[in-house]
């Protein structure tokens, strides 16, 4: 087969290999230029802290065994204090602790969601691309119409309403609708670029497909589709909590940030610090993802 | 006028699209509705309703027959202007709908009047110095803005507002002892101000001015930074440098031909988040107990009913669509390009 | 009578992260009824100099030091009200891509008419008055049915009519001095040859003094009496230009005459090696040397200074014992 020879060849290894270091050399350098974006790196140590915060939580927080079933009445409703950072709820639980737990599963969530959605969706997106004109087009891109034709958060909240109110079938929730996002960025920017002579000379060479759609059309899509990963995470974020907060997803006493400012925001105004304990850790964590998705938008940007 | 057929011709192809789309929405919803493990008619009647009342509700309910039979059923309702009943009130859910809807829209067009406005105001001041104080106080204030999200925002000025500062109203549409309008087209405020009643009129506006103002802020800080954006963008563009190089006044340039198509894409954009907002009003509406739609529909969702989630999500595709159609015919009007583009 | 004097000009422009040192230490004058080539490659600084002539730089670039004396006054130093005079009435400028120069969502008539309104003397802000001189001006650019031209989108006339009415546009308010910017490059070969009968008719007609920008250097020799060469955001030579195309001093005006394909001698011609210098960090000494052929030591070190000899003037450390 002439591909098999093709591989053989030791100019085109050589020629796969220059491609390769060029590309990690322009990595290098759109990371240099992240790097001196200094707010961007703010939000990039605030995320890290997070995790470090989440994954250890266990031991870094002040009182772990409040995360989930925990009573104690004498505590409860206290004020912030320098024992309890963000007051006590109204089961005498320490707000700040279980904030922390909280980002475990608004974390979990991210990165479940993501990383089911963006594959299927990337790869659905350069076939869809590539194979302008075929039936597969057709498929691909109708059926994402159909999901896109809706605000996400009631797509989102219908998928969920239909199915058990827990953390596992709000991410399944959040995937189902969010992968058809994916397919559109990447079909239109396959479909502009499928013509460039790159492509068609690497055609023209017999090159396999899936080398095109991922050596040479997938890298040039790098930048926007990184952007989008990261903003997306902010807004996952954002619906993952709405969903908890509607009451479709975790259920109480798991310490999920939307289900808490839902538990506690029944008792504003006069418990008003209880909210602001998990509606803080939900902004700061959309903040950081914001911030580096502005940095990697800038970074991929100005060449 | 070959032009403009051309261009109907483009907007009527969307509709027919548009149609199929939300064909297969209902198809989805419908499918995934129907797929919920456990007993609809059940669920409705209570667990101490007789067994043989449950079946025959069951049967009503055709809950009995394969999913496709059910869906024809259901279609053939759809057809007669009937969404099913719902579990929960016992009516037609288009009767619920009909009446939650205005409640939600008055709250979205406010809502939005608020972003342009806004995002107007604040792109073309932070446009104008790049850099300066002014400039960086908005653009601080934007950053805020987009990375709180809208139930937080309606958190916030709730405790603000209506807690603390007791100006505005904590809850609701209008307040209890002011006697509501009469319905005329569901809107609050028009209602008033059709029938002459300045208290009641005054009086809604106040209730609305915080819930659209939660859902406003995102949106409305959003698109000021892609104004601004633009604008700055815009201004080194050559046809800018063109009429400076004629010497024509500064403010003249910057306040009429860098805004006009620094704008265009903007409106586009403004008007794609306004239809979103009957999204993000979902959680605004139960933190403010406002009567619409979107209180509706998550107590349909929780309560599995599921004629009435179907129902609601399909009532927000299509009001999406229209929204979305709507905003296609504004930049159409608006930008020649792709007016004069259609005749080729 | 000199008309415009420029003097030791420095311009940068600033990125995020870079500064560009794009011009250099620039002087170039023009005579009153004089009219002057400016060559160089793409990137050699020219537009960005006809764009400091009038401070319209777009936001990332700033003069640094320098002055632009016209009709004795220093443009650099005036304020607003006298620069806008300047720019309504006494220079006028064509850009280099009519469809980038052209506001995209304004009719043409919208825009000629406010571009009238300010050059005309603005007590007559009667519309028809001016649409009658808008459509006066268009024919005199040889523009067939003005009304229509008028009334239509920049994006739906030809590349030849938009460039007539940038030309149109810029007679209005240059009354002494026209800066032309690539007048034809962004048009057919067909084209160019009207425009540029179009240009010089206008300039006679109006005994304007012209700065032509252009690396069509058939068309700079035709037009020019005298021609500047710019090189890296440096005048490195400036001759009568019958002499400079006849006998080119300065390396790199030798290697563009060389690279220009003509039906005359056999072969395509040689491109010149390398790439233009990077602004960001440009080359120590003269910004030529690292694709200069005769490049000597001392040409990595010093920066050539301008060396007059005879009536041309050349800035190349090869003639350093030549002045006369």
């Amino acid at each position: 087969m002439k591909k098999d020879k093709m591989k053989e060849d030791p100019f085109y290894e050589l020629l796969v290999r220059k491609q390769r270091k060029v590309r990690i050399e322009n990595l290098k350098r759109t990371w240099y230029r992240f790097s001196r974006n200094k707010l961007s790196v703010f939000g990039l140590s605030i995320l890290f802290g997070i995790i470090i915060l989440a994954i250890f939580a266990d031991y870094l927080t002040p009182y772990p065994h409040h995360a989930e079933l925990y009573i104690n009445f004498s505590e409860r409703y206290q004020p912030p204090s320098l024992n309890h950072l963000f007051g006590t709820d109204m089961y005498g639980r320490d707000v700040f602790s279980r904030t922390i737990f909280g980002f475990r599963y608004a974390l979990m969530m991210v990165a479940v969601v993501l990383s089911l959605v963006v594959p299927i969706g990337v790869i659905l997106g350069l076939i869809a691309g590539y194979y302008k004109g075929t039936w597969i087009e057709s498929i691909i891109v109708r059926t994402s119409e159909v999901f896109v034709a809706l605000p996400p958060l009631v797509l989102a909240l219908s998928i969920a309403s239909v199915l058990e109110p827990n953390v596992f079938n709000a991410m399944m929730a959040v995937s189902l609708m969010w992968w058809p996002w994916y397919v559109r960025l990447v079909y239109s920017m396959t479909s502009s670029l499928r013509n460039e002579p790159y492509i068609l000379a690497a055609k023209a060479i017999g090159e396999p497909t899936y080398r095109i759609l991922f050596k040479e059309l997938l890298p040039n899509m790098l930048g926007p589709i990184l952007t989008k990963v990261t903003l997306d995470a902010g807004w996952v974020i954002i619906i993952g909590a709405a969903i908890s907060f509607v009451g479709l997803g975790a259920q109480p006493p798991t310490p999920d940030l939307g289900t808490m400012v839902s538990e506690y925001g029944r008792y504003l105004p006069e418990y008003w610090w209880m909210t602001f304990g998990p509606a803080f850790g939900i902004v700061l964590l959309i903040l950081s993802f914001n911030l580096i998705g502005d940095g990697v938008r800038d970074a991929f940007a100005s060449e | 006028m070959k032009i403009k057929k051309a261009f109907d011709n483009f907007i009527f192809k969307r509709f027919i699209y548009s149609i199929f789309v939300l064909f297969a929405l209902s198809i989805l919803i419908f499918t995934l509705a129907r797929l919920l493990p456990g007993d609809p008619a059940r669920l409705a009647l209570g667990p101490r309703a007789p067994e043989d009342v449950v079946q025959r509700y069951r049967e009503q309910l055709h809950l009995d027959k394969p999913i496709y039979i059910q869906y024809f059923y259901w279609l053939n309702d759809v057809i007669h202007l009937s969404l099913g009943r719902s579990l929960v009130t016992f009516r037609d859910v288009s009767e619920d709908i009909y009446e939650f809807l205005p409640a939600t829209l008055e709250l979205i067009l406010f809502s939005g009047i608020i972003i342009v406005i806004g995002a107007l105001t604040l792109g073309v001041i932070s446009g104008r110095k790049p850099g300066s104080t002014v400039d960086n106080a908005m653009r601080l204030f934007a950053y805020v803005g987009i990375s709180i999200p809208a139930f937080v925002w309606a958190i916030i000025l709730q405790l603000i507002f209506a807690y603390w500062l007791n100006v505005l109203p904590a809850m609701g549409r209008i307040s209890s002892g002011i006697p509501s309008p009469p319905r005329i087209t569901g809107f609050m405020t028009i209602d008033s101000l059709l029938t002459g009643n300045l208290v009641a009129f005054i009086d809604s506006i106040e209730h609305l001015i915080l819930p659209a103002t939660a859902l406003a802020i995102g949106p409305l800080a959003q698109d000021a930074r892609i104004l601004r954006a633009n604008l700055i963008e815009n201004i080194g563009k050559d046809y800018v440098l063109n009429f400076k190089s004629h010497g024509i006044p500064e403010s003249t340039i910057y306040f009429k031909y860098a805004l006009k198509p620094s704008l265009i894409p903007v409106i586009a954009v403004m008007g794609l988040d306004i239809a979103s907002l009957l999204g993000n009003a979902f959680l605004v509406e139960l933190i403010f107990n406002w009567p619409g739609l979107s209180r509706y529909g998550i107590n349909a969702m929780l309560r599995k009913d599921l004629n009435a989630i179907v129902g609601v999500t399909l009532v927000i595709g299509l009001v999406f669509i229209i929204a979305n159609l709507i905003v296609d015919l504004i930049i159409y009007r608006l930008d020649p390009r792709i007016k004069y583009h259609e005749k080729r | 009578m000199e008309l415009l004097n420029i003097q030791n000009l420095f311009v940068n422009y600033y990125s995020y992260w870079y500064t560009y040192r794009v011009i250099n230490g620039v002087s170039l004058s023009v005579n009153a009824g004089e009219k002057i080539g400016l060559i160089g490659e793409s990137g050699s600084g020219k537009t960005t100099l006809l764009k400091s002539i009038l401070r319209i730089l777009p936001p990332q670039g700033k003069i640094i030091s320098g002055d632009i004396f016209f009709k004795g006054k220093n443009i650099l130093k005036m304020k607003n009200d006298e620069l806008n005079i300047i720019r309504r009435k006494h220079i006028g400028m064509i850009f280099q891509d009519p469809l980038a120069a052209l506001n995209p969502v304004f009719k043409i008539k919208d825009q000629i008419l406010e571009i009238l309104k300010y050059s005309e003397n603005s007590n007559k802000t009667d519309k028809r008055e001016l649409l009658r001189k808008a459509e006066q001006l268009l024919k005199e650019v040889a523009l067939p049915e003005p009304e229509r031209v008028l009334d239509s989108y920049p994006f739906q006339l030809s590349g030849g009519m938009r460039q007539r009415v940038m030309i149109a546009m810029a007679l209005a308010s240059a009354k002494e001095l026209l800066l032309a910017d690539e007048p034809t490059t962004n048009l057919d070969v067909t084209i160019q040859d009207q425009i540029l009968k179009l240009l010089n008719n206008e300039v006679q007609k109006r005994k304007l003094s012209l700065i032509l920008v252009s690396h069509a250097l058939g068309m700079v020799s035709r037009m020019t009496d005298r021609t500047y060469v710019m090189y890296g955001g440096d005048i490195v030579e400036e001759a009568p230009t019958r002499e400079l195309f006849k006998e080119p001093l300065h390396p790199y005006t030798q290697l563009l005459l060389q690279s220009v394909p003509r039906i005359s001698v056999k072969g395509i011609g040689e491109g010149i090696k390398g790439n233009p210098p990077d602004y960001r960090y440009p080359p120590p000494g003269c910004r030529f040397h690292p694709r200069c052929p005769f490049a000597m030591e001392i040409c990595k070190k010093e920066k050539p200074q301008m060396i007059t000899i005879g009536n041309r003037k050349v800035a190349c450390h090869l003639y350093n014992n030549k002045e006369k």
